[in-house]
């Protein structure tokens, strides 16, 4: 454990150890509980579920409910499950988020080590990008999409996500490589390294921490949203539609197991990018993006 | 020069091929038919096309009664790529029609008589300036109750004829421990037992005159008053549980015997038949006790809209006119639990409570005791609609008495104009 | 780049537009789908639009009808209560939860993905399944009453005037294992030279944290602030899955009447107005955070 390594300084009595252990596990079992439930619940047959405990675990395992929320569960007229939407969202995210951080980096590169008059506002008008809210640019850039020819298409739907993804990714980078000593790059440039050069040969072997935040942030956003995905997927809905098709069908019996499998395998891809990169993490906040 | 030319052409005649071959025989359908059972009588149009070697591309977009599917439609329709049909309900089709952005079948509607077979109802909301720009799919009616047999039998009631004999059998069920009224707490549910009180209150003329013709006299009156009171009767047999519920969930209660009745719309049938319930024998279908005679319909049409070259419009056409064959019809009613859009169509693969309905709205048709459902969106437009569910939602929730609810509905509704 | 080599002065003014060039793309899509797009809102908002953007102005009639709806009202007090509550309280478990974590904890690498998992999820899945949990019906009440404890109730999501607290407690999963990360980060980036030089002073654990460690942590407590704050101005998702606004109106907030209005009631008008509020509300949070941003570093 990496971070332990640090000394905290700080030295607690017998009884407060405890108690804070207490508190955190309390926490713990507090951000468990809705996982705990909507898995439980996945691996139940349908009719335990309606007359029986929430909490109780199930009496008959079974895993049809997930074989039937991947392959074979109704989404619209065809019968296929999550599957080919699950195929969309990658063929979205992954051009999206590499697109967005490549920009982010390069943005926060110039906006800290080629700085000119005026990089503050633009700053300043990038950053609040992060902020709006998304329902107000819902018909304008359908308009803009339909004149572009990208409606309907995850083309489109990549440029969206790209857009209002750069002001965070911009944030991110230009934060820490603020902190990152500008006299290393005027040397470099006194040495003839041109702008480049510097940025693949000096700052881009330093961004690992940051760019593992700006992948995760963008990475979870882009895969969650569902307002976009609705409005401009087109023949190429993502995950979350789909989903939101299986959850809220507007009849027919609720097979809540089928719905919580396919929560969870909604929610699979983030959840992984989060356990395994989750450690980085902290450290890549650490490294200069909360210091604001 | 010579040479550019032909290349122009020869780029020209390829677009015109790949556009061709896109777009002439597939259609696009945008709906939110997504669970089971609607699903699969939609798929049923789906192959009636592929016979004729019309492609099928399916949106589906879920939530909220339509909502998501009409947001995600204004996008398409400003990026300038409108689906070939979209499901859609009452005004709706009449303000996108005004817009100027739907198609026109005459051609298909003349060919194949439907002024003849439509309900004139109906035709109010699938034609726009004299034009067919819809074409409907079903007609459901939102004034019914459904009640559970057994529960009935047990406790030794009759199915109810007038509002009070209705109140006194909601009370006996109470009283033996059962839920009275199952109902889930959502605006538009709440809107759709409204439908059927208005109706039990004053009949079809105070209706039209309340809840299409907005007459301020006849929404803050005495009779409205009435209305929410009735409203609030309702209310007090309905359990604590209610808010938010979503209503098979409710239909299911009535379904297990938890609860004795359920005030829905037609659709609430399939859940009951989905269950292994038979109608007549399981479970009964009646119109909401006082309001027998009048029916407050509501038609899922597929609006047309507008579409660019000669091959999508005929795609179009053959898809309209699938929609209104006897044999789709036929399939997908007897699933949806609604009654066919078109007059014609034989009754004997119905059961008992859709043969009723049929009935129903012939003679209501007849009579002129039809009036457009206000909790779906055929007595108005969104934005009075919608008024009207904020009141109603409030009242049933406790936020009004019924005076205050009557005279808001005023306020509200003239607000929204 | 290799022709630019031969010729000296052309590349210096090269390397001088790189990186305007490289910066343009962002720029220009900034200015487009942002600020263009908000203009064109704000121009909605004087026009009499109601189902597809119309361009006949109506000045302040939008306005004047928004503020007098009662639904709004209605929106704006839960906003009150709801960001209130849910930035102060994701504040004082992040920061709890990172001061106590920060303490060499057992298991650390176990609890900290355990905190920040829910970030991960979609306020879809999110608001479903708080949704089930507290239903009475079948979530938590009926659980412990089959457990045997009858008298316990929770039933706040059916209650008017309890109903927004469950999406203050819904929302308090989702983001404060976040607010708890960012405190970490802040946490582990003070040097440990200024802690034991107190805590040689004799300053106990408690003054310890209040008088240095906190105050150290201003950035990250800014930090936290302004993103809880526009989360919870643009909070849609969550309401729409959890409660869909209910019961009757009492959850709705200006995210959902904003959309409610200019998507499904057919008043663009008056909801690109609610929007303008939206935006300028998000804007007078955010100017002077973005004002100290760029005041302190070169």
């Amino acid at each position: 454990m990496a971070p332990a390594q640090q000394d905290t300084a700080v030295h607690t009595g017998r009884i407060a150890r405890t108690f804070i252990y207490v508190v955190l596990l309390v926490f713990a079992l507090f951000y468990l509980l809705p996982f705990f439930v909507m898995l439980v619940n996945s691996l139940k047959p349908l009719s335990e579920i309606t007359d029986g405990n929430m909490m109780a675990l199930p009496r008959a395992w079974t895993l049809e409910p997930w074989r039937q929320a991947w392959s074979s569960a109704q989404i619209g007229v065809q019968p296929t499950g999550l599957k080919p939407y699950f195929v969309n969202s990658l063929l979205m995210v992954v051009p999206a988020v590499a697109i967005t951080t490549v920009l982010g980096a390069l943005n926060g590169y110039v906006l800290t080590k080629w700085t000119f008059p005026g990089h503050r506002i633009i700053f300043g008008l990038l950053l609040f990008t992060c902020f709006i809210p998304f329902q107000i640019v819902l018909i304008p850039m359908a308009t803009v999409l339909g004149k572009l020819g990208l409606a309907g298409s995850i083309p489109g739907l990549i440029l969206v996500h790209c857009v209002y993804g750069i002001g965070f990714s911009t944030l991110y980078y230009r934060n820490y490589y603020a902190a990152f000593p500008t006299e290393l790059v005027r040397a470099a440039m006194i040495d003839g390294a041109g702008f480049f050069r510097i940025f693949f040969r000096i700052m881009l072997p330093v961004s690992g921490p940051i760019t593992v935040v700006s992948v995760i942030w963008l990475f979870t956003n882009i895969w969650n949203d569902f307002l976009f995905g609705a409005s401009f997927g087109g023949q190429s809905q993502p995950m979350t539609v789909a989903l939101n098709n299986l959850v809220q069908s507007s009849t027919g019996v609720k097979e809540y197991n089928v719905h919580f499998a396919g929560a969870i395998l909604a929610a699979l891809p983030t959840l992984v990018v989060y356990i395994v990169a989750g450690r980085y993490f902290v450290r890549g906040l650490m490294a200069g993006s909360v210091k604001g | 020069m010579r040479n550019t030319f032909g290349k122009t052409t020869a780029m020209a005649a390829v677009l015109a091929a790949t556009t061709g071959m896109a777009q002439a025989e597939d259609v696009e359908v945008l709906h939110w038919w997504t669970s089971g059972g609607e699903a699969a009588a939609l798929s049923v149009l789906k192959q009636n096309l592929e016979t004729e070697e019309i492609g099928w591309i399916d949106m589906p977009v879920a939530g909220g009664g339509g909502e998501a599917a009409m947001t995600t439609l204004r996008a398409r329709v400003t990026s300038g790529d409108a689906p070939t049909a979209v499901q859609m309900l009452g005004f709706d089709i009449q303000d996108w029609a005004a817009e100027g952005v739907l198609g026109n079948l005459n051609d298909v509607a003349e060919a194949e008589g439907w002024d003849a077979v439509v309900p004139e109802a109906l035709q109010a909301f699938s034609k726009y300036d004299g034009n067919w720009v819809a074409a409907p799919v079903n007609v459901h009616s939102s004034n019914w109750v459904w009640a559970n047999k057994a529960v009935l039998d047990e406790l030794g009631i009759e199915e109810p004829k007038t509002w009070e004999e209705f109140v006194a059998a909601l009370q006996a069920a109470k009283d033996a421990g059962k839920t009275g009224l199952a109902h889930g707490g959502q605006p538009w549910q709440e809107a759709t037992i409204f439908d059927g009180v208005v109706l039990s209150v004053g009949g079809p003329e105070f209706y039209r005159a309340a809840l299409i013709d907005l007459d301020a006299e006849a929404l803050g009156g005495e009779q409205m008053v009435e209305a929410f009171n009735r409203m609030g009767t309702l209310r007090s047999f309905v359990d604590d549980n209610f808010s938010g519920r979503d209503w098979n969930l409710a239909s299911a209660m009535v379904i297990n015997g938890d609860a004795a009745f359920q005030i829905m719309g037609d659709w609430a049938k399939g859940e009951f038949v989905n269950a292994g319930k038979v109608p007549g024998e399981d479970f009964l279908c009646f119109r909401v006790p006082g309001s027998d005679g009048a029916v407050s319909f509501l038609s899922d049409q597929f609006a047309m809209f507008a579409q660019g070259d000669d091959a999508a419009k005929e795609a179009q056409a053959k898809m309209a006119s699938a929609i209104m064959s006897p044999e789709f019809q036929i399939a997908f009613n007897t699933v949806k639990g609604s009654v066919p859009s078109r007059t014609d169509v034989d009754a004997s693969p119905f059961d008992s409570c859709a043969q009723k309905g049929m009935e129903q709205l012939a003679a209501a048709s007849e009579s002129g005791s039809l009036v457009g459902s206000m909790g779906h969106g055929h007595a108005n437009r969104a934005a009075v609609k919608n008024a009207m569910y904020d009141v109603i939602t409030a009242h049933f929730n406790g936020e009004f008495t019924a005076e205050e609810a009557a005279d808001e509905l005023v306020n509200a509704v003239e607000a929204a104009q | 780049m290799a022709q630019a080599a031969r010729e000296p002065d052309f590349r210096t003014r090269l390397q001088e537009w790189i990186p305007k060039l490289v910066l343009s793309p962002s720029v220009a899509a900034m200015v487009v789908f942002v600020y263009g797009f908000i203009a064109f809102t704000v121009y909605l908002s004087f026009s009499d639009s109601r189902m597809l953007p119309s361009y006949d102005l109506v000045g302040f009639g939008n306005y004047a009808k928004l503020w007098g709806l009662s639904a709004w009202w209605t929106a704006i007090v839960n906003l009150g209560i709801f960001a209130s509550l849910y930035i102060v309280t994701c504040t004082a478990i992040g920061l709890v939860l990172a001061i106590f974590l920060d303490q060499k904890i057992r298991g650390e690498g176990m609890l900290r993905p355990i905190y920040l998992y829910p970030m991960a999820l979609s306020f879809i899945v999110t608001g479903t399944a708080w949704k089930w949990i507290m239903d009475p019906g079948i979530g938590i009440e009926n659980s412990m009453h089959l457990w045997g404890w009858t008298s316990f109730e929770f039933d706040w999501i059916k209650d008017r005037n309890m109903a927004i607290y469950t999406v203050v407690i819904a929302a308090v999963w989702q983001t404060s294992g976040f607010v708890m990360a960012m405190f970490l980060a802040g946490l582990r980036g003070i040097d440990n030279e200024i802690l034991k030089a107190a805590q040689i002073d004799g300053a106990s654990s408690w003054s310890l944290y209040r008088r240095i460690v906190i105050p150290l942590l201003r950035p990250a407590f800014l930090s936290a602030f302004v993103i809880l704050a526009h989360l919870a101005v643009k909070s849609y998702d969550l309401i729409v899955a959890l409660t869909g606004g209910g019961p009757g109106r009492a959850t709705e907030l200006p995210a959902t009447f904003m959309y409610s209005y200019t998507f499904t009631r057919n008043s663009m008008g008056i909801g690109a107005a609610s929007a303008v509020i939206m935006l300028m509300t998000i804007a007078a949070i955010m100017t002077p955070y973005l004002y100290a941003e760029l005041k302190e570093k070169t």
